[in-house]
Parts: structure tokens; sequence; C-alpha cells
């Protein structure tokens, strides 16, 4: 197997070191081979590489928007080495069999580790619980089970989700969303703007209601809960809450919904149509101060490919969701980094250490340090450019920061010894 | 300017300009032929997502009496089931070389979008639950012949229009407000506040709950229509509870000054939220609103496409 040595990076504890990669693992530099592959990152950070709690791939199904092959492309190209992909494909991951094709296809094709999501019930009908048990049985190990696009809104169906995940360890992935208060029309923040633009209003409280049930459904299972995409300052404070109360509860916050504000639906630009919708400031600042308290514990892309045959239609008919894993990292440098809210040792926490723990992902978030599994990123935390959606590795091109300048910092991303992405390469 | 998308788009000039030519076709409304040379040879493509008998057939009329090649283009049933996205229906229909789409659509902002897709320009016929800017001009023109009527000028400065009803999922509303921030008029919003949209309060009009003592006051009022089925959705109890607080019946009629203007877009539920007694009224202007629809349409299609400006401005 091939061997690195990467010369001159500095640690986000701000040390420096030299690092050598044999057989997929660190070694000892000194234990370089002669002709391993060298790469200079003086100047550069060396990060653990990054894990991401909410990915959709959409193979299989919509090979036409994204494939396992394009997306964890994607990923490396964003400094991820793991990414959990969503079961809302089609056919929907809710056998051990669906799963186990997925881990298959992530272990043939994938440029970083995919690691399959089960629906939490069959077919994302919110009606019956899927073969959670043989799922995580089975050799793709499912250990994080979200009917995420939908809500499981029936109470005694999470309760017992919650419960009966309790031998394996696994996790229940909450889509956080009152379907009567939040029903189908919903497409925009209910706001001043939403009235004026005569779109369906998608309150904040029809999250936060959800939050609150669920955390105290979490706590009467002593099970673990995990909050997808926090969007509204009154789920930050839900979950503070709950953490206090010692519940076992995880939450994600997107990158989309840490930068980009429901301004933008101003044109009807359905490339900004995301569920649940992008939120006005006091959300956007209550959601940064949450990331940086730990509040919310990671980053979850919610990387959502969308061919442009379900974009180009009209914006309460268009299908939401946006691209996030290439830019994650710089956005979240930009609202995080770059303006002192958070140090690099907590990043890594929150992009690397926290969403792999969550998944129980025992190879990935792991220290830079001799005998550890060889994932990481390699950033210049200095470099910007202008996103052009154009470039990205994604199939679709439903990115939302096209056009923004934005931190550029990915130089290398490396997977299991392997160097799945080189800038300039 | 390209197109007329809301009834933000227009300034003072250019209402008054719009409202101006509709008195004209409005006398030429009245003769025995009607027809006027100016778009011959253009076409106007009616395109309606969703079906409007009233509007697509004042559009129609208003098309065919200028000499426009107007075709009716009946698009309901979304194109998602149809596996044709909204923007691949637009291009090919533009590039057959049409001059002006008037688009009609269930989705509020549909129409601002065609707009980004294609060189011809796009009319406004209603948005969804945004905007129907053509209503709101010839409400406008209505109420001006009105104010005439009564001996007054033509200005809207100071005038008080009472809009009652479903404010909630009415294009007609916004677009109202709108061209009277421009106008000068005095808007004041009644419905029940479950029908009121969220940020009401910032579209500089007066809002209340308290049709009588708004109804006092207006030089205007406009009932607008509310459906049966919002009852089901919880808005209000029952048409009967509905008439009682925020219906113009026959009692609050009946203390209403004769020199109040009352519209209606329509289409009406007398009963509801109009009585028949006022629906039918000496000043009632229900079907003042209707004709000058043609007119008033004739007139924003001769702005956009006819007259010596190439660019199409109004």
């Amino acid at each position: 197997m091939s061997s690195l040595l990467i010369t001159g990076a500095t640690l986000a504890d701000g040390t420096h070191a030299d690092l050598a990669v044999v057989d997929g693992l660190f070694v000892d530099p000194a234990e370089a081979p002669q002709g391993a592959t060298r790469i200079d990152a003086d100047g550069l950070l060396a990060l653990p590489g990054l894990v991401d709690s909410h990915t959709h791939l959409r193979e299989p199904g919509r090979e036409d928007a994204e494939t396992i092959a394009s997306g964890t492309l994607a990923a490396a190209r964003g400094g991820y080495t793991c990414v959990h992909a969503m079961a809302n494909t089609d056919p929907v991951t809710d056998t051990a069999e669906a799963a186990e094709f997925v881990a298959d296809l992530g272990r043939r094709q994938g440029h970083c580790e995919v690691r399959p999501v089960g629906a939490i019930t069959k077919g994302l009908a919110g009606e019956e619980l899927a073969e959670l048990g043989l799922m995580a049985k089975s050799s793709a190990g499912v250990r994080v089970f979200s009917d995420d696009g939908r809500c499981v809104s029936d109470p005694l169906l999470m309760r017992r989700a919650l419960t009966y995940v309790l031998p394996f360890d696994g996790v229940i992935a909450q889509h956080n969303q009152d379907a009567r208060l939040a029903g189908p029309g919903a497409c925009a923040h209910e706001s001043e703007l939403s009235g004026r633009l005569g779109l369906g209003g998608w309150p904040a409280v029809a999250e936060s209601i959800i939050v609150a049930r669920d955390v105290q459904l979490a706590e009467l299972c002593k099970s673990r809960l995990h909050v997808c995409h926090v969007s509204t300052a009154e789920s930050v404070e839900v979950i503070r809450w709950a953490k206090k109360r010692g519940i076992r509860v995880t939450a994600e916050a997107t990158p989309h919904h840490l930068l980009l504000d429901t301004s933008l639906l101003e044109h009807y630009d359905t490339t900004f149509k995301v569920n649940p919708p992008l939120r006005t400031n006091e959300h956007i600042e209550a959601v940064r101060e949450a990331l940086a308290d730990g509040t919310i514990d990671m980053v979850g892309t919610d990387h959502a490919p969308h061919a442009p045959q379900d974009k180009d239609h009209p914006f309460d008919v268009a299908l939401p969701g946006m691209l996030g894993l290439e830019q994650a990292l710089g956005v979240v440098m930009d609202v995080m980094i770059n303006t002192g809210r958070m140090d690099w040792a907590t990043l890594v926490q929150r992009m690397s250490v926290a969403p792999a723990a969550y998944g129980r992902v025992a190879s990935q978030g792991r220290p830079i340090a001799v005998g550890e599994p060889a994932n990481l990123v390699l950033v210049d935390p200095s470099a910007r450019g202008v996103v052009d959606r154009a470039q990205g590795a994604s199939i679709a091109k439903n990115n939302p920061y096209h056009g923004r300048n934005l931190p550029d910092p990915v130089i290398a991303t490396v997977w299991a010894g392997r160097v799945t992405y080189q800038r300039g390469t | 300017m390209k197109g007329l998308l809301s009834a933000a788009d227009l300034n003072a000039h250019e209402i008054e300009s719009i409202l101006d030519v509709a008195e004209e076709m409005h006398t030429i409304q009245q003769r025995p032929v009607k027809k006027l040379p100016a778009l011959r040879g253009r076409t106007i493509v009616n395109l309606f997502f969703e079906d409007s008998t009233r509007t697509r057939t004042s559009f129609e009329i208003a098309g065919k009496w200028l000499s426009a090649d107007t075709i009716n283009v009946s698009a309901k049933g979304s194109s998602v089931s149809k596996g044709e996205s909204m923007r691949d229906t637009m291009m090919t229909l533009d590039s057959m070389g049409v001059d002006a789409f008037v688009i009609r659509h269930s989705s509020s902002g549909a129409v601002a979008q065609a707009a980004s897709w294609v060189k011809a320009q796009c009319i406004n016929a209603g948005d969804g639950q945004h905007e129907h800017p053509t209503q709101a001009l010839l409400d406008a023109f209505a109420m001006r012949q009105h104010f005439r009527t009564l001996g007054e000028g033509g200005s809207f400065a100071g005038k008080r229009i009472a809009i009652v009803g479903d404010l909630l999922h009415s294009r007609v509303v916004r677009s109202n407000v709108l061209l009277q921030r421009t106008l000068g008029g005095k808007v004041t919003l009644v419905a029940p506040p479950t029908l009121l949209p969220m940020g009401v309060d910032t579209w500089g009009c007066e809002v209340s709950s308290d049709f009588d003592a708004v109804l006092d006051e207006a030089d205007i009022v406009m009932m607008l229509r509310v459906q049966r089925e919002r009852m089901s959705g919880g808005f209000f109890p029952t048409a009967r509870e509905y008439a009682a607080s925020y219906g113009l019946t026959e009692e609050r009629f009946a203390r209403l000054s004769p020199t109040v203007g009352i519209c209606h877009p329509g289409p009406m539920n007398r009963g509801v939220e109009i009585s028949s007694a006022a629906a039918d009224a000496i000043n009632s202007l229900v079907l003042d609103q209707v004709s000058a629809g043609v007119a008033v349409r004739m007139s924003v299609l001769y702005h956009l496409l006819g007259g010596a400006d190439e660019e199409g401005q109004l």
C-alpha cells in the first residue's frame, strides 16, 4: 500500500509536525519509507478528516442528481472522509439489504467512507417501524436511523423507535416539522417577507414544538435523540434545557442555516428553497452561538442535490434542498473562525469528532497521532475564492453559494491513507 | 421596465397614463365597431396555469379589440405531473416568437420566474396569493370614475378605502395596497385576525377588526371573496358568524351613504361577504369594475406592445 510523508504541517493545537502514513495508519515519520509520496504542508493546517452527519447521495434512484461516486468526490473536495448517507433514496434504505447495497457501493466507488442511515419507518411512511435491528446487525452496521425529509409525527411511534434501538446503541435522528403548523404548502420562513411574497409560511414554532416533544420522549426512554438541521432560536433553547437535564440529545446545524437568510427568497429563486427554510438573523445568531458553546454538537451539511427539472418550477412546487459538502468548511470558517467565535480545536470537535461519535464510526474523528487511522484534511486558512457552481463535483448544480466569495481552504484530503483529493492534481 | 409583474413597478405618472388611455379605450368599448389596429401583427399568449373565466376573457377581448393575435393556452395541472419543468414550458412557447405572455398561475412568484426565463414581455394576471396588478388598476379606474360622478376630481389623495375579507389568501389586496401607496389613497384592511397576512403591520395601512367603525369613515368599501373552504381550515367558525362581523349585510348597507362606492373583484358570495342589497345597489361598482377590466387591459397591452416606444416601456 502507498505511503505518504506530509512535512511541516500545523496541528489544530498550534504545534508543528511531520506526518507519515503507511498502510492507512499514521506512523513515526522516522519510519517513513524512502519512496513515500511527499506533500509539502508548510503553512497548512492538518485536521482530522471531516465527518458529515447528514448527506443525501441520491443513489439508488436519482443518479441524474448525484451518485455515491460524485457525492463522495464532492465530500473529498470539501475535506470529508466520512458521510452519513440519508435513507430517502429510491428504494428507501429501510432493510438490511438496502443498507448493505449503499455501504458496498461506498466501499467500491466512494471517495470517502459511506455510512448508511436507515429509515425509522417502512418507506418513510411514518406508520410502521422499519427493520431497525436487522439493519444494525447487517454488514453495514447501521447505528443512525432517520426519516429525514419527513417528520415522525406520531409521538407513540417515536417513543417506540427510541426504545427499540436501545440494545444496539442506535440513535433516532428526527426531521423536526409539525405537519399541521408547517404543512405541504409551507415553503418560506413565516415572516413579513413570506406574507408579502404570498408564500406559505413555515413558522419557527413548527420546529421547536417537535424538538420539545422529542427531548422529553428521549428522557422517558433514556435513549439517544439527534435533532437534525436546527434552524431556530427556540429549538436551541429547548436543546440547551434538555442537555442541562442530562437528556441524551445531540444536534446539528447546517452551513446554510449558519450563513444564509430568508431575504434571499425575494426573487423566488428556488436554489434557496430548503427545508427547514432559511430564517432571519435572530435565528441565525442563535444557531451560531449554540454551535460555539456546544449546545449544537456538530455541523451536518444536509447536502441535497436536485436536478434542474426538479428545481425549475414555481417556488411552492420546486423540491427543497441545496448543496453543501464542498463549501461547508469554508462557510464554518467564515462564520465561526474568522469572527473569533470558535478556535480550530473546537471546529475539529464539531466537524469531525462529534459526528463520528454520534454515528459510532470507530475509524473517524480520531486524533492525528501515531497508530491512528490516517484520515486528514490539509487546510490553507488564508485561501479564498468565488464559488462557481459549474466547478462542483456534484452532478446537480443547486449550489446556494454560487458567486459568493468564501474561504476555499481544502488543499488535500486523505482517507484511510489514500489521497482522495489534492488541489491542482 | 419589461412587462407588468407587480403594482409596485408603476410610478404615479405611469398609472395615470394607463388610466387615461383606458378611458379612451372605454369610449371605444361603447361603439358598435370596437376594433383598433394598434397591435396588428403582435402575438399575445394568454397562458393560464389556473382557471379563470373572467380575467382570461377580459384579456382575450382586450387583445382582440387591439387587433393582436391572441391565443389561449390552458396549462392547468402542474407541469411536474407531465414531467416538464415550468422553465421548459415557458422557453418552448417563447421560441415560437410570442410578443407577450399574460400569465395566471396558482403559485406565488411564478410569473416573475417565468419573466426571467423568456424574451417576451410578461403580464401578471394573478400569481398565487401574491399579486394581481391589472385588477388593482381596474379597481382604481372604477373608483376614479366614481369620484368624478360625485363631482370630485380624479385624485386618490386622502381617499379612504376599506378592503375587507380574506386578506391572507388574496392577491388582489397586495396589488391594491401597493397601487394606493403610489396613488395616495388611505387603505384600511379589515379581517378576522386569522385571515391577516404575516407582517401586515409593515404594509403602511391601517388594520382593524372593527368593520363598523371603519365603515363610518370610508369613501370606498371593497369586499373580498371568502371561500367557504376556509371554514374547514379553522379560519372562522361559520359563514353566519363571518357575515355578522365582516359582511356587508343589509343592515350595514342601510347605514352607508350612497356616495360610498362598493367594490368586489368577484366572484361574489352573496349572503356571506356581501348582501344582494349592497351588490346590486346604485352605488355598487361591481359591474363597472368588470367593464373597466377590458379597457384597462387594452391600455396595459397598448402601453407594453404599442405606441412609439419600441422598447415596450410604459
